[in-house]
């Protein structure tokens, strides 16, 4: 593979070192193809990225990363059960209309997830919310009628979702509003962090639709 | 691009037939192509352009004073996406056509009539068989692209489904891997017009002189209405009248059916009855999942599959069946339905989405080489 690629954003390059070589790998939102291309230039993964950003679907075929353009709350069941090593949504989960569903399917299609999500929770939007106006911060930077944003969901609120998929967390990942590492654990990151990066096992109770 | 001219080559012979799908044989084989751009040294530039239905080997560049390009000259040519200051192109007449390749209206070895009805059915292997005979004969053994459209996208899925080591890449655009029953019901109302036309002669028409005009003009005029989207035909025509409208009747009486009827007319002095049924048919029998379902390779056939929202002939659901089984094959594959106002009849049109994402396709096939 040609190409060298360039410098990966910092929480791009935390779910790449979360992926291991030769992986293969369903990147959910995956952009112009960044990671993926990355991953496969760099670590030997082969996989698909699914994206409905023209532009960036361009963008991404002219990287050699192949790409697919689907709506995310019908068509994922597409994909074989077990099809991939480790499927990715970075930052899309707050974009889609039926979150739960995404999940569960993902869970399906692969043995090992990596979900990377804007707090709701960070406490720079309780303030906003306190004072009256609804967030806007850095990873949620849309006014409330014009925002692609329409699931918006805390640290908290989403494990607990997590826990009801039977998805176990391996290890989270969480970063302040600024972008920089935050080595908070435990409940102070819902309050802390304005993003986070989850690293997900499906266990035996996951559902399994058809 | 300029002048372009076709060539032909036997590739086929009586005494070296070309065994069919379907057991049979068949020899002589003439096949009309066309080439532009040239071969690099080691070969690693070749790209074979397949025609749709109604197609021929003239795919780019003018021929003499013709006043057309060739049909898919808004893709193909310099500086476009398939960039023939790049890349070596082909493009053939395909087997059964009617457009200086082997069809059931040549001339039947042993006799002076044409084949007729006699000539044998052929599969969509049989087209690529013949293509890759074509690309053999002009030094090329490894292609870095076929790309097709319709029924040439359909040759591209079966050549690389039957010969995934010779082909790079497949370009896949508004084809289907098995045609629906509507699509049938379509093919098959066409085929009857031409059939029951009384100057059919059970396909011997040439020896007596005639052609089944009036069924192959309906059969072309109802295929056309089925190759543009409602949109289009509306924002072409509309209500508009054709002429003097103060005595209604049942001529020409809307713009619309003097367009179809001009469309009928043309497609009468370039295209065969004979070709249109055995053409269609190899269309209605192609199920290519059912029998090559492909399988993880260490060297995979890469894929661009495209559909357009307003095609209705062979609408997205065709194409993401065809991305399903590739996908579920760990072929990598890429998809995209291209939002274009025109129908089926988008690929052969300029649509800026869908020239910039088969041009990243190939740029990076190209960097990537075979």
């Amino acid at each position: 593979m040609s190409g060298a690629t360039e410098a990966l954003r910092p929480d791009l390059a935390l779910v790449a070192s979360e992926i291991p070589a030769r992986a293969r790998v369903l990147d959910i939102g995956c952009g112009s193809g960044t990671l993926l291309a990355h991953l496969m230039a760099e670590q030997h993964c082969t996989g698909t990225g699914i994206e409905i950003d023209h532009e960036k679907v361009v963008r991404a075929i002219r990287r050699g990363v192949p790409v697919i353009e689907l709506d995310l709350d019908e068509q994922l069941t597409d994909f074989g059960d077990g099809s991939y090593d480790v499927c990715v949504l970075s930052r899309t989960i707050q974009t889609i209309q039926r979150p739960a569903h995404v999940l569960e399917q993902m869970g399906r299609i692969a043995g090992h997830l990596i979900v990377s999500v804007p707090n709701f929770g960070w406490w720079g939007h309780r303030l906003r919310l306190l004072a009256g106006s609804m967030p806007k911060s850095r990873e949620l930077p849309f006014e409330w009628y014009d925002t692609p944003n329409i699931r918006h969901t805390t640290l908290r609120d989403l494990e607990t979702l997590f826990d009801r998929l039977n998805f176990r967390i391996e290890r989270r990942y969480t970063y302040t509003a600024s972008g920089r590492r935050l080595r908070q654990l435990g409940r102070g990151a819902n309050l802390l962090a304005g993003a986070a990066i989850y690293v997900l096992r499906p266990t035996s109770g996951t559902p399994t639709p058809g | 691009m300029g002048l372009t001219v076709t060539r032909s080559a036997r590739l086929f012979s009586a005494d070296e037939p070309l065994a069919l799908t379907s057991g049979r044989t068949l020899g002589p084989i003439d096949v009309a192509y066309e080439t532009y751009g040239t071969l690099d040294e080691d070969g690693g530039n070749a790209v074979v352009i397949c025609h749709a239905l109604t197609g021929d080997a003239h795919a780019a560049g003018y021929h003499g004073d013709e006043t057309r390009p060739g049909w898919w000259d808004t893709l193909v040519g310099p500086g476009k996406p398939v960039d023939t200051d790049r890349f070596f192109v082909i493009c053939a007449n395909l087997l059964g056509g009617c457009q200086g390749t082997t069809g059931p209206s040549s001339t039947m070895p042993g006799t002076d009539h044409a084949y007729g009805l006699d000539f044998p059915l052929l599969a969509m292997g049989d087209f690529v068989e013949v293509h890759r005979a074509l690309a053999r004969h002009l030094g090329v053994t490894r292609l870095l692209a076929v790309i097709g459209g319709s029924l040439g996208g359909m040759q591209v899925l079966d050549w690389s489904l039957r010969y995934p080591d010779e082909v790079a890449n497949a370009i896949v655009i508004a084809a289907s891997s098995r045609l629906t029953a509507q699509n049938i019901a379509f093919s098959a109302v066409a085929r009857r017009a031409i059939t029951s036309d009384p100057a059919f002669h059970d396909g011997q028409y040439a020896a007596r002189g005639v052609n089944p005009d009036v069924g192959l003009a309906i059969a072309r005029m109802m295929a056309h209405i089925t190759y543009m989207s409602e949109d289009a035909l509306d924002e072409k025509f509309g209500r508009m009248p054709q002429g003097d409208v103060r005595a209604p009747g049942f001529g020409i009486d809307f713009a619309v059916e003097s367009y179809l009827d001009h469309q009928g007319q043309v497609f009468l002095q370039r295209f065969d009855a004979l070709s249109y049924l055995y053409l269609t048919r190899a269309m209605d029998y192609f199920d290519p999942f059912a029998t090559l379902e492909p399988v993880p390779r260490e060297r995979p056939v890469r894929y661009l599959v495209l559909s357009f929202d307003s095609d209705w002939r062979f609408s997205t659901a065709h194409s993401r069946r065809i991305v399903r089984h590739l996908e579920g094959a760990r072929c990598p594959v890429t998809f995209r339905e291209i939002e274009a106002p025109w129908g089926h009849d988008s690929f052969l049109l300029t649509v800026p989405d869908y020239h910039d994402t088969v041009r990243a396709y190939l740029d990076r096939a190209l960097e990537v080489g075979l």
